[in-house]
């Protein structure tokens, strides 16, 4: 060791440090190894807190959807629009059919969501769509315009007055539909909105229903309260109405998929112990290699503890260097895997920061101590005159 | 010459310690893969196995499912004396017109509400998916009895008895405008008709206020050629408005709805095996390290630098293969085990069950393989080209 002539003073830290990516090759496989692993507890990380945890805008929060109690399939009349208005708290009530129609063909990423509304009220219900106040007179006056995404404008490099055909699906008519107004709002949606009336003339007995209602209501304190009195309203109705703020209405069609929370606990689960055993590994390789070593540490006077916390440093500064490099490389993965979701009509609104990063790096220290421990104890509990005559 | 494989095996035996913990490593990779895959495999079966190639399908035209159908009830006639029906046990032409409902059930687990499917139909309904055909396992009653025509009846599968509550024999169901009695339950072999809830047509329609229609009507032909023609000829005649579906391929459409699946699974499985390969190439160039004097005087003895690098890779396949091997017996137990999703055709939850079948292990077994290869040609490739001379001194 050549230390000492270069005038360098060693530190403890210096030295796991040196120590911890002295075999390179090892040390680099493993920490990648550990970041591939801590990417995707990032990503599940993140989704969990997209679904679970993440609270809306005030805007959306204060937004309502109504729909039929049993299934979304089933239409609402129109005569319910004037009735949840009546409800006090309502400012402004928007009926949304979804069309299912497609875009040149099957193929999942041509997928998006088409809804028709009515575009005098449309955009006081989304009040988060930003749109320029001549394009909203233009979509209004256009019964056959289209109000569509940024995102999905620049995707298929659609402008404003372009022309593009539906094909139906569910309603017996494709539509022609003209570009009128482009929204911007974050996170990007991927949706198209037309007219209902436009559908209306094209398929007569559709005619006076709608998919559902979204309603703002005008505080968030009478969110709850309104949502109650709309279902009331309708109780004794043929067709009763499911009331719920527009963020459950998404964590329906998530629970629909099936039990997701289990679902990702069990990845992360498996991710986590995958770590651990790649770290131990590590630990254990280094461990053995460096028996003569340790022994000539404990003559020199380290204690056992001194020797332990060591090598758990050692393998606490591996995990954490996989586990940084793992949350770098999350950050753009994560962004692109978002940008994809919204473009399959999944709204999953997913971003790396200071919580989810550091959760992931907290996880790497924990995994690191726990996983370097065994191999750690070992080494420092070594018989001194073995690990001298130890041929490694 | 080669180096006997037996080499290979005493040295993972050697070195236990490292030995378990990558193959456990490489285990939880495919365990989480084969998982994924069973899921799939389950939700495939679940569709593919629906539906009997004899039964037609009848739909509004331009309706691709049959919640978003409906005809009147007029037509219904007309497709009774269609040529090529099979007879039912009264002789009359073997038809049913059917409502699909969907309706909320709270899960037994508290999980919360799901959408399942409500189907009502007339006794030849019934007595059509009791049918066994070559290929094609009929629906069987395993509990209590059929509905009874004209009563407040229905019939549950088994797996949505025991998915949801209120859902054993005597116990009432509450939908539409009352309540329903269950009176028996159904086994449809993992088909999509085990997500299902049955009943009397008539009784349906009037709680649903959807008298004078039909969402859909199904036709039983004598053979496939009397099928297809049926088919062909509902589907052409212009005055019906109507389209002819064989039932298996509107089934086989619906397998879309294991697309979210498919999406998590593919970048789940793609992270997790990056992970593992580097796991395994960590392993193996420790093993190569250690046995440096060793392979230099295997190189010495006369062994090829192509043998060792054969034999390097060959450990590391052997690796992934015990990896490969638990992954497959830890994920066992798991087989059969239900669970459901959301069926993007229909909006009601499909119930299926975890599918581990030879072909889930087959590619678990390749997918292992190929982490082994990728992960064992690096440091089988140091190996033998090790100097063999400073190998010998060190």
């Amino acid at each position: 060791m050549d230390y000492a002539t270069s005038g360098e003073v060693m530190t403890l830290g210096s030295f796991v440090v040196r120590n911890a990516f002295r075999n390179k090759r090892r040390s680099l496989l493993t920490m990648i190894s550990i970041s591939f692993s801590l990417l995707l507890l990032t990503l599940m990380i993140c989704i969990w807190r997209s679904f679970y945890v993440d609270q809306v805008a005030p805007e959306a929060a204060r937004r309502l959807i109504v729909r039929d109690r049993v299934s979304l399939a089933f239409f609402l009349p129109a005569y319910y629009r004037d009735k949840i208005r009546s409800v006090p708290g309502v400012m402004a009530v928007a009926p949304l059919t979804w069309f299912g129609g497609r875009y040149m063909d099957d193929r999942p990423e041509h997928f998006f969501a088409q809804m028709a509304t009515d575009p005098d009220e449309y955009l006081k219900v989304a009040s988060d769509k930003i749109v320029p106040p001549e394009q909203v007179k233009a979509w209004q006056q256009d019964r056959a315009g289209a109000l569509v995404d940024v995102t999905l404008a620049n995707k298929y490099g659609w402008k404003l007055g372009d022309r593009i055909t539906l094909q139906a699906n569910i309603f017996p008519t494709n539509l022609d539909l003209t570009i009128r107004a482009i929204y911007h709002r974050d996170p990007p949606q991927n949706a198209l909105y037309f007219n209902a009336k436009y559908l209306e003339e094209a398929v007569p007995w559709f005619k006076g229903q709608a998919g559902w209602y979204a309603a703002q209501i005008d505080s968030a304190d009478l969110v709850a309260r309104a949502a109650h009195e709309i279902d009331d309203m309708f109780h004794n109705s043929p067709l009763q109405t499911k009331t719920e703020s527009e963020k459950a209405f998404q964590l329906g069609f998530v629970a629909s998929l099936g039990n997701v929370k289990a679902f990702i606990l069990s990845i992360c689960g498996a991710v986590v112990f995958a770590i651990m055993l790649v770290s131990a590994n590590t630990m254990a390789m280094s461990v053995r290699s460096r028996t003569r070593e340790v022994a000539v540490l404990k003559t020199l006077g380290f204690t056992r503890q001194r020797v332990l916390s060591i090598f758990v440093s050692e393998s606490v500064a591996l995990a954490l260097a996989g586990g940084l490099l793992g949350v770098l490389v999350a950050i753009p993965v994560i962004a692109g895997l978002t940008h994809r979701f919204i473009g399959l009509g999944i709204p999953l609104d997913m971003k790396v920061n200071v919580v989810t990063g550091g959760l992931s790096l907290l996880v790497a220290l924990i995994l690191g101590v726990v996983s370097g421990y065994l191999p750690a104890y070992k080494a420092s509990h070594m018989n001194i005159v073995e690990g001298l005559r130890h041929i490694g | 010459m080669a180096i006997p494989i037996s080499y290979n095996v005493r040295n993972l035996r050697l070195r236990k310690g490292l030995t378990i913990m990558t193959a456990l490593g490489i285990a939880l990779t495919v365990t989480t893969a084969i998982f994924l895959m069973a899921l799939i495999a389950g939700l495939n079966r679940a569709f593919v196995s629906s539906g009997n190639p004899l039964n037609v399908l009848v739909l509004r035209k331009g309706s691709e499912a049959e919640l978003s159908g409906g005809f009147d009830a007029s037509l219904y006639p007309t497709l009774k004396t269609l040529p090529g029906i099979a007879k039912d046990k009264q002789g009359e032409p073997m038809t049913s017109g059917e409502w699909v409902v969907v309706i909320i059930l709270p899960r037994k687990d508290g999980t919360g509400e799901v959408n399942v499917t409500v189907r009502g139909m007339m006794p030849d309904g019934l007595e059509m998916r009791q049918l066994s055909d070559p290929g094609h396992r009929g629906v069987k009653l395993v509990e209590g009895r059929w509905f009874q025509t004209g009563q407040r009846e229905v019939v549950v599968s088994k797996s949505i008895q025991s998915r949801f509550s209120h859902a054993n024999i005597g116990d009432t169901m509450e939908f539409g405008k009352g309540s329903w009695k269950v009176v028996g339950v159904f086994d449809a072999g993992g088909s999509a008709y085990e997500s299902e809830v049955w009943g009397d047509v008539n009784q349906m329609a009037s709680d649903f206020d959807r008298q004078g229609g039909f969402a859909s009507a199904y036709l039983r032909a004598t053979d496939p050629i009397a099928a297809e023609a049926l088919k062909n000829r509902v589907s052409d005649d212009q005055r019906l408005k109507l389209e002819g579906f064989i039932e298996t391929d509107y089934y086989a459409k619906q397998t879309s709805s294991g697309a979210p699946i498919k999406v998590i699974g593919f970048v789940v499985g793609f992270i997790m095996a990056i992970g593992s390969i580097f796991a395994a190439m960590n392993t193996m160039y420790a093993a190569v390290a250690y046995r440096g004097r060793e392979i230099a005087t295997l190189r010495v003895i006369g062994f090829s630098r192509p043998a060792i690098l054969t034999s390097f890779v060959l450990e590391s396949l052997l690796l992934a293969l015990l990896g490969a091997a638990a992954g497959i017996v830890l994920m066992l137990p798991f087989n059969g085990m239900q669970t459901g999703t959301s069926n993007a055709v229909t909006f009601s939850e499909v119930v299926f069950a975890l599918r581990i079948t030879p072909q889930v292990a087959g590619y678990a077994i390749l997918f292992a393989l190929i982490m082994g290869f990728v992960g064992g040609l690096a440091p089988a490739w140091h190996a033998a080209r090790q100097n063999i001379l400073s190998a010998l001194r060190s």
